[in-house]
C-alpha cells in the first residue's frame, strides 16, 4: 500500500512542477509533510540544506530520501525502503520525460507563437509565487525557535538576513553560505 | 553516430558534481555537449534550457531526457537520464540510512540549528531574481502575490495555481489574439 501512495503521490509531484527545484518544494512539503507525514517539518528542512550540500536535483533527492523513510517508518526492512526510494524516484521523472520526448521538438519549434508564449509567461509567473509560498511554508518555530528575545530566533533572524543579501545582491555560492551558517551555529550554540 | 557511453559519462560527471540543484547544472552541461563535445550548438543549447524549464518535472532530468533523446532517441534518453541520476540517488540511500541517528548527535544539531534559517533565505533570494526572468511588472505582480498567498494562507495546492494560471494564460491569450 505504502510503495503505491509513494509512486502515486510523487508521479502527480512530479507531473505539476514548473520551473524546477525550488518551485517544486511547496508542492513537496504540501504531501510529503503536511498530507501524507512521511516526514516531519523539520527534517524536511534540514534535508533541504543537505540536498543543497549533494550532488543532484532537489526533486529527485527528496524523492529517494522521502521513498527511503517512508516505507522504513511503515516497518519494513532497509532493502524495500531501497526499493521505494528507487520507486518514487522513477515515479518523479516518468510524466515529464514522455512529455519531454513526446513534444519536446514540436514545442522547440512554436515556442515563438504568441499562445505558447502568454501561456508560459502567465505559468511563469505564477511559479515565482510558488517559490515564494515555499519560502514562507519553511517560515516557523521549527527553523527560527519561538519567537522573542531568546538566543536562538535572534541568531536564527541575523543568519537569515545575511544569508539572503549574500545570496540575492552579491551572488555568493549556496554551499559556501550553507557552511558559514553551520559553523556559526556550531560556534554559537556550543558558547 | 554518437557512443551510447559518452552520453552516458558525460551526464554522470554533470549529475555528480553539480551541488545546489537542477540549475547549477547550466555551465557544466554547456560545458560538456557544447564546448567539449560539440552535440550542440549554443543557441540550440538556450532553446533547450528555456523548454526544459518550460516543461514540468526536473529540469536536469528533462535537459537529459531532451539531449540524449535527440542524439539518440529512446535509448540516448535512457541513458542520459541514469547517468544524471545515479551518483545523486546513490549519496541521498546512504545519507538516509544514516540521517536520523546522525540528526540526533548534539554537534550536529547545533549545526543544524544555523543552517536552517539560511535555508529559508536561500529560497527566498531566488524570488526576486525570478521575479525579474519572470518579467514581473506593476501590471502582473498580482498574479504572483495571489498564488502564494493562496498556497500559503489558504492552503490551496500549488497543482490549482499552476492549472489556473495556464488556463488563464491560453484564454487571455485567445482574446488578444483572435478578437
Amino acid at each position: 500500500m505504502i510503495f503505491f501512495q509513494l509512486f502515486y503521490t510523487f508521479l502527480i509531484i512530479g507531473a505539476f512542477t514548473f520551473g524546477g527545484g525550488y518551485s517544486m518544494i511547496a508542492l513537496i512539503q504540501g504531501e510529503v509533510v503536511g498530507h501524507w507525514g512521511w516526514m516531519t517539518a523539520q527534517e524536511f528542512t534540514d534535508l533541504l540544506a543537505v540536498s543543497q550540500m549533494t550532488p543532484g536535483p532537489v526533486g529527485i533527492n527528496t524523492a529517494t530520501y522521502a521513498g527511503y523513510t517512508a516505507v522504513v517508518n511503515a516497518g519494513y526492512p532497509a532493502w524495500a525502503g531501497v526499493c521505494g526510494s528507487l520507486l518514487a524516484s522513477l515515479a518523479v521523472i516518468i510524466i515529464p520525460v514522455t512529455l519531454v520526448m513526446l513534444v519536446g521538438s514540436w514545442l522547440l519549434s512554436h515556442k515563438e507563437e504568441p499562445r505558447v508564449a502568454t501561456l508560459m509567461k502567465v505559468v511563469r509567473l505564477a511559479v515565482v509565487g510558488l517559490i515564494a509560498a515555499a519560502a514562507l511554508g519553511l517560515v516557523g518555530v521549527e527553523s527560527f525557535g519561538s519567537v522573542g528575545l531568546n538566543k536562538q530566533f535572534i541568531v536564527s533572524v541575523a543568519i537569515f538576513a545575511a544569508v539572503f543579501i549574500f545570496s540575492w545582491r552579491y551572488k555568493k555560492s549556496p554551499i559556501l553560505l550553507i557552511v558559514a551558517s553551520g559553523l556559526v551555529g556550531l560556534i554559537v550554540y556550543s558558547i | 553516430m554518437v557512443k551510447y557511453c559518452d552520453i552516458f559519462w558525460s551526464f554522470l560527471k554533470v549529475g555528480a558534481f553539480t551541488v545546489g540543484g537542477g540549475y547549477a547544472m547550466i555551465p557544466l552541461m554547456q560545458r560538456e555537449l557544447v564546448t567539449k563535445h560539440g552535440w550542440m550548438g549554443e543557441e540550440e543549447f538556450m532553446d533547450q534550457v528555456a523548454l526544459s524549464q518550460a516543461m514540468p518535472g526536473v529540469f536536469a532530468v528533462n535537459m537529459a531526457t531532451m539531449t540524449g533523446y535527440r542524439l539518440r532517441g529512446k535509448g540516448g534518453a535512457a541513458v542520459a537520464i541514469v547517468g544524471n541520476v545515479l551518483m545523486p540517488i546513490v549519496f541521498i540511500l546512504a545519507l538516509a540510512m544514516f540521517f536520523r541517528t546522525f540528526r540526533e548527535n548534539p554537534v550536529v544539531e547545533r549545526i543544524f540549528m544555523g543552517l536552517r534559517p539560511c535555508v529559508v533565505a536561500l529560497i527566498a533570494a531566488p524570488v526576486f531574481t525570478m521575479a525579474k526572468s519572470a518579467k514581473v511588472t506593476w501590471s502582473n505582480v498580482w498574479i504572483p502575490i495571489a498564488s502564494a498567498l493562496l498556497i500559503w494562507l489558504l492552503g490551496v495546492s500549488p497543482i490549482v495555481v499552476v492549472l489556473v494560471a495556464a488556463l488563464g494564460g491560453y484564454l487571455y491569450s485567445r482574446l488578444r489574439h483572435n478578437p
